[in-house]
C-alpha cells in the first residue's frame, strides 16, 4: 500500500508487526526495526520500489501489516520522517503518555 | 468451482447461456435476467428446469410472479463486502414465498457463509481451497440469533416468548 | 440497568470464540489482511497510527461498577494502564496486541462486554442521553428501547455488509442531551395527542465530509413497530446506498439525492410489508425489558445538610462544582453528578485504571453500583444522595475528577487527532491541553458561561467540530498543521451547523484565535446571554473581523 504516490527523495519503509502492532522499519539488511534511525533508505524510485518489494514479502509472509513508503531526510547517518505524521508515528504520541497515576 | 449444498459438496448440474449466447438442446440452464425478461417464453417452452442469475441491482419483484417456473435463482456477491443481495435474498424467501434453490455466487468466503444461510440462501459456490467441513463449522458457529430472518430460525425474543407461554 | 439472560451470554461466548478463530487463522495466513479487515472492524479493533486499538461498546452508555473495574482490568493487563472514552459512549485501548485480543475480549465477556459493531459498516453500538432514567424532564427511558436495538441490530444478518457505517441515537427527553439530528436515525421519544408515548423518526443525519441535519420522515411511531420501520429503513438504504464513492455512501446522501418526500414514501411502503410481522414487539417484551431498567428503590435523604450548607457557604470551589457538574434528579434529595474527564493540561476522556476502579469503589458507595459514560467524554454518577455530595466532592477531587467546568470553555470535547489516529491530518488533543491552561480560572471559565468547543484532526469530524459553539478543525498545508474555525454549532433541540468564520490559522495562533473568539463574545454579550445566544444575535461579522483585523 502506497499512501501518497506523489513521492519524490528519499524514502524509507514502515509498517506494523502483525502480531503485536509495534511500529516497525525496513532495515537495510531487510529486518524489522522499532527505530527510524535503523531505516533503509532509498534515493531513488528503483530502490523505493525494490524495499517495498522485500516488504510485500513479509506482509506475505505474515511478518508485518500494511507496509508503505514515506518520505525522510538524511543528515549524515540521521534519518527522520519529514512530515509531522510520520513523524509522530516513528516518535509517539506528543501528548504524555499516562502510567498508571498512584492514588493517595 | 465446488458447490456446497446441505453440507455437502454437490453436483452442479446446471449449465449457463449468457446473453446471446446459444441455449443449450436440453437440461437445466441459468440465464441472466435480462434475458428471462426478454425469453421468458421460449425459456418456459423449453421443458426444462429455468434458473436466473440476478446482478444485486436487478429487481427481485420483478420475478415475483414466476417464481413457481424458477428451480434456481443465483444471487452475486461482486465482493463480500457488498451486502445488496442479502436484501434480495430474504425478499425472495420472505416477501415473496420463493421455495426453489438460492445459490451465493461471487465472492462467497467462509466468514460470510452464516449469513448468507441465515438470509435464506441454501447452495453455495466456493471460492476457496478449503476442506468442507471448515465450510460447514462456518454454519454453526452460533445457537443464538437475535433476529427472524428467511432460515425459520427462531429468533432468541421468539425463544423467550415461548418459554414465557409454556409456563 | 440490563442484565444477560442465557441467550445472550451464550451469543457472546460463541462470538468471542468465533473471533478467536478468526485471529487464529489470521495469524496462520489463512485469511489475508483485506479478508480480516471487515472481521476484526466489526470487533471493534482498528490498525492505528501506532499499534492496534480496541473499541469497546459501552450501549447506550450505561455501565455497572463490576464493568467498569473490568475496564480498568483490560487497560492494566492488556494496555498501557488507561483508556480513552469516546464520543460514542464507547472507551477505546490504543496499544492492543493482536495475538492478545481474543483473551481480552474473553475477560470482558465475563461481565457482559464486547467490542461488536463499534466499527465497521454496519449498525454501531446504539447511544442515548446519558441521563436516561433520572432527567427531570424525561418522558419515558429511551435505554429500554436502545436494548430491544441493541439486540435486534447485534450480527444482522442482513445489514452486516451496509454501504457505511449506520448510528442511531434515542432520547426520552424533549432536551436533546443525545444529538439525535446528527445520527443516521434519530428516535425522538414523544406523546401524542392522544396520549400514547411513541417516536418521531428523524433519518440522514450525520458530520463528517457533508454535515447534515437529519430530516423528519415519520412524526410519531407506535413503540409496536420500532424494529420492523427501522428494518424497512435500513432495507431501502442497504439497497440503494451508494457503494461507488465512501464520501457518498452515507444514508444522508441517499434522502438527499431521492429527497426526503421520496425516501419517507419508500421506507412506509417497505414497512407495509414488514409491520405485522415476526418483528413486531409485543407489550410484553417490552415490559420485560423495561422490569431490568427499574430506577433504584430510593431511601428518603434530605435535599440539605448542615454539612452540605456549611461546606457550600464556605467553599468557592464547592459552589462552583455544585453549580456545574451536579444536576437536578428526578427524585427529591438526589443529585446527578458529572464527573470531569477534562482537567487543566489534560487529555479529553482519557482516564488511568486506578482512576476507574476508584470511580468503581464510588459508584458503589454513592450510586446505587451505576455510572455513565457521555458522548461529551466525561462519565457520570447518576443516583447520589444530596447529603452525600461533601464527601464525593472531596473524593473526586482528590482523583483529579472534579473540575468544575462542565458545559463550560474546557469541557472540550476532542478526537484521538493525529496522536493516536491514522486518518488524521493535525493533532487534536495539544490544542484542547492549551486551550485548558489558557483558561485554567475557574472564575473567568464561570464568568464566560455556556460554551461548547470541539475539535476533529480531519473531516471525518468524531470530534463534531461542526456542532461546536466554537468548532475547531485540523488541516494538513503542505506537511504542516492549520486549524480551521467554525461558529454557531449546536447539537441539541435546536441543531445547527457552525459556519466557517474565514482561513485555516497555524498552530501556534489557533489558542489567542480562541480567545479573541471569546473576548468579543464578552464585549458584546447582554446580561444572560450565553455564547451562542450572543452568535445567533450579532452574527458572524463581528467575529469576523476581530479574528482577521489584525491579519
Amino acid at each position: 500500500m502506497i499512501k501518497n504516490k506523489n513521492l519524490t527523495g528519499p524514502q524509507s519503509v514502515t509498517a506494523n508487526r502483525l502480531a503485536d502492532g509495534v511500529v516497525v522499519f525496513l532495515t537495510a539488511d531487510s529486518q524489522w526495526s522499532p527505530r527510524v534511525s535503523d531505516s533503509a533508505v532509498a534515493q531513488d524510485a528503483a530502490t523505493a520500489a525494490a524495499l517495498m518489494a522485500i516488504a510485500g514479502k513479509a506482509a506475505a509472509d505474515r511478518i508485518v501489516v500494511a507496509p508503505y513508503l514515506f518520505e525522510v531526510g538524511v543528515e549524515g547517518v540521521v534519518v527522520r520522517p519529514l512530515s509531522a505524521r510520520e513523524s509522530i508515528r516513528a516518535k509517539g504520541p506528543t501528548v504524555e503518555e499516562r502510567e498508571p497515576a498512584s492514588l493517595g | 468451482m465446488p458447490l456446497l449444498k446441505g453440507g455437502v459438496v454437490a453436483v452442479d448440474r446446471w449449465q449457463c447461456a449468457a446473453n446471446g449466447e446459444t441455449l443449450p438442446a436440453d437440461g437445466p440452464v441459468i440465464v441472466p435476467f435480462v434475458r428471462w425478461r426478454a425469453e421468458r417464453e421460449t425459456l418456459i417452452g423449453r421443458n426444462a428446469p429455468v434458473g436466473v442469475r440476478l446482478t444485486n441491482t436487478d429487481p427481485v419483484a420483478d420475478l415475483a410472479p414466476d417464481l413457481d417456473r424458477l428451480e434456481l435463482i443465483v444471487l452475486e456477491f461482486p465482493k463480500f463486502t457488498d451486502g445488496r443481495a442479502y436484501s434480495q435474498a430474504r425478499l425472495l424467501r420472505e416477501r415473496y414465498g420463493y421455495r426453489g434453490e438460492l445459490r451465493a455466487a461471487g465472492n462467497v468466503l467462509r466468514d460470510q457463509l452464516l449469513f448468507m444461510q441465515r438470509c435464506g440462501f441454501d447452495a453455495f459456490e466456493l471460492t476457496q481451497g478449503q476442506p468442507v467441513q471448515a465450510w460447514v463449522a462456518a454454519t454453526n458457529e452460533f445457537t443464538v440469533f437475535y433476529q427472524p430472518a428467511g432460515d425459520g430460525r427462531n429468533s432468541a425474543m421468539q425463544l423467550r416468548r415461548a418459554a414465557i407461554l409454556a409456563n | 440497568m440490563y442484565v444477560y439472560d442465557g441467550y445472550d451470554q451464550t451469543f457472546l461466548e460463541e462470538r468471542v470464540a468465533q473471533f478467536r478463530d478468526q485471529v487464529r487463522r489470521r495469524l496462520a495466513g489463512d485469511l489475508s489482511e483485506d479478508e480480516f479487515k471487515p472481521l476484526r472492524l466489526t470487533n471493534g479493533l482498528y490498525l492505528q497510527l501506532h499499534a492496534y486499538m480496541l473499541r469497546v461498546a459501552i450501549p447506550y452508555g450505561t455501565l455497572s461498577a463490576a464493568q467498569l473495574r473490568q475496564l480498568a482490568h483490560v487497560a492494566r493487563r492488556y494496555d498501557k494502564g488507561f483508556g480513552h472514552f469516546t464520543t460514542r459512549q464507547n472507551i477505546q485501548y490504543h496499544w492492543m496486541k493482536l495475538e492478545q485480543v481474543p483473551d481480552a475480549l474473553a475477560d470482558l465477556a465475563r461481565v457482559q462486554m464486547h467490542g461488536l459493531q463499534t466499527s465497521g459498516n454496519c449498525i454501531r453500538n446504539v447511544t442515548a442521553d446519558h441521563w436516561a432514567g433520572v432527567a427531570a424532564d424525561e418522558i419515558e427511558d429511551p435505554r429500554v428501547y436502545c436494548e430491544i436495538v441493541r439486540q435486534w441490530s447485534t450480527l444482522h444478518p442482513e445489514f452486516s455488509f451496509l454501504p457505511r457505517k449506520f448510528k442511531i441515537a434515542i432520547t426520552g427527553s424533549p432536551n436533546d442531551r443525545a444529538a439525535v439530528r446528527v445520527h443516521d436515525i434519530g428516535l425522538r421519544m414523544h406523546r401524542n395527542a392522544e396520549g400514547e408515548v411513541g417516536f418521531e423518526v428523524m433519518v440522514g443525519g450525520g458530520l463528517g465530509r457533508t454535515p447534515i441535519i437529519a430530516r423528519t420522515i415519520r412524526d410519531f411511531l407506535p413503540k409496536r413497530h420500532l424494529l420492523s420501520y427501522l428494518e424497512a429503513i435500513l432495507r431501502v438504504y442497504n439497497q440503494l446506498g451508494r457503494r461507488d464513492n465512501i464520501y457518498k455512501a452515507r444514508i444522508k446522501i441517499l434522502v438527499h439525492e431521492l429527497g426526503v418526500a421520496k425516501m419517507a414514501e419508500m421506507v412506509e411502503a417497505e414497512w407495509r410489508s414488514l409491520k405485522d410481522g415476526p418483528l413486531a414487539l409485543p407489550a410484553e417484551e417490552i415490559a420485560r425489558i423495561q422490569a431490568h431498567f427499574t430506577p433504584p428503590v430510593y431511601p428518603d435523604s434530605p435535599v440539605f445538610t448542615p454539612e452540605f450548607d456549611a461546606l457550600r457557604l464556605s467553599d468557592a470551589g464547592f459552589r462552583r462544582w455544585l453549580k456545574v457538574n451536579v444536576a437536578p434528579h428526578r427524585q427529591l434529595g438526589y443529585a446527578i453528578v458529572t464527573l470531569s474527564l477534562k482537567p487543566e493540561g489534560g487529555v479529553p476522556g482519557d482516564m488511568t485504571a486506578d482512576q476507574m476502579d476508584a470511580v468503581a469503589a464510588l459508584a458503589d458507595r454513592h450510586s446505587f453500583g451505576e455510572v455513565r459514560v457521555t458522548h461529551t467524554q466525561n462519565l457520570v454518577l447518576p443516583h447520589v444522595r444530596r447529603a452525600d455530595l461533601p464527601a464525593l466532592w472531596r473524593g473526586l477531587s482528590e482523583l483529579g475528577l472534579a473540575t468544575a467546568n462542565i458545559g463550560q470553555v474546557t469541557d472540550i470535547i476532542a478526537c484521538p487527532g493525529l496522536d493516536y489516529c491514522a486518518l488524521a491530518n493535525a493533532r487534536s488533543i495539544p490544542v484542547a491541553q492549551r486551550i485548558t491552561q489558557r483558561f485554567s480560572d475557574l472564575a473567568r471559565v464561570h464568568d464566560i458561561g455556556e460554551l461548547k468547543i470541539k475539535i476533529s484532526g480531519c473531516i471525518n469530524a468524531c470530534g463534531h467540530h461542526h456542532v461546536g459553539h466554537i468548532g475547531i478543525l485540523g488541516v494538513d498545508k503542505g506537511g504542516e498543521e492549520f486549524y480551521q474555525i467554525t461558529l454557531g454549532g449546536s447539537e441539541d433541540q435546536n441543531a445547527s451547523l457552525g459556519a466557517i468564520v474565514g482561513p485555516a490559522v497555524p498552530n501556534e495562533v489557533i489558542v489567542d484565535a480562541v480567545q479573541t473568539v471569546i473576548e468579543t463574545y464578552l464585549s458584546l454579550r447582554r446580561p444572560q446571554e450565553r455564547f451562542l445566544d450572543t452568535y445567533r444575535r450579532v452574527g458572524m461579522a463581528p467575529f469576523k473581523e476581530r479574528l482577521y483585523a489584525a491579519a
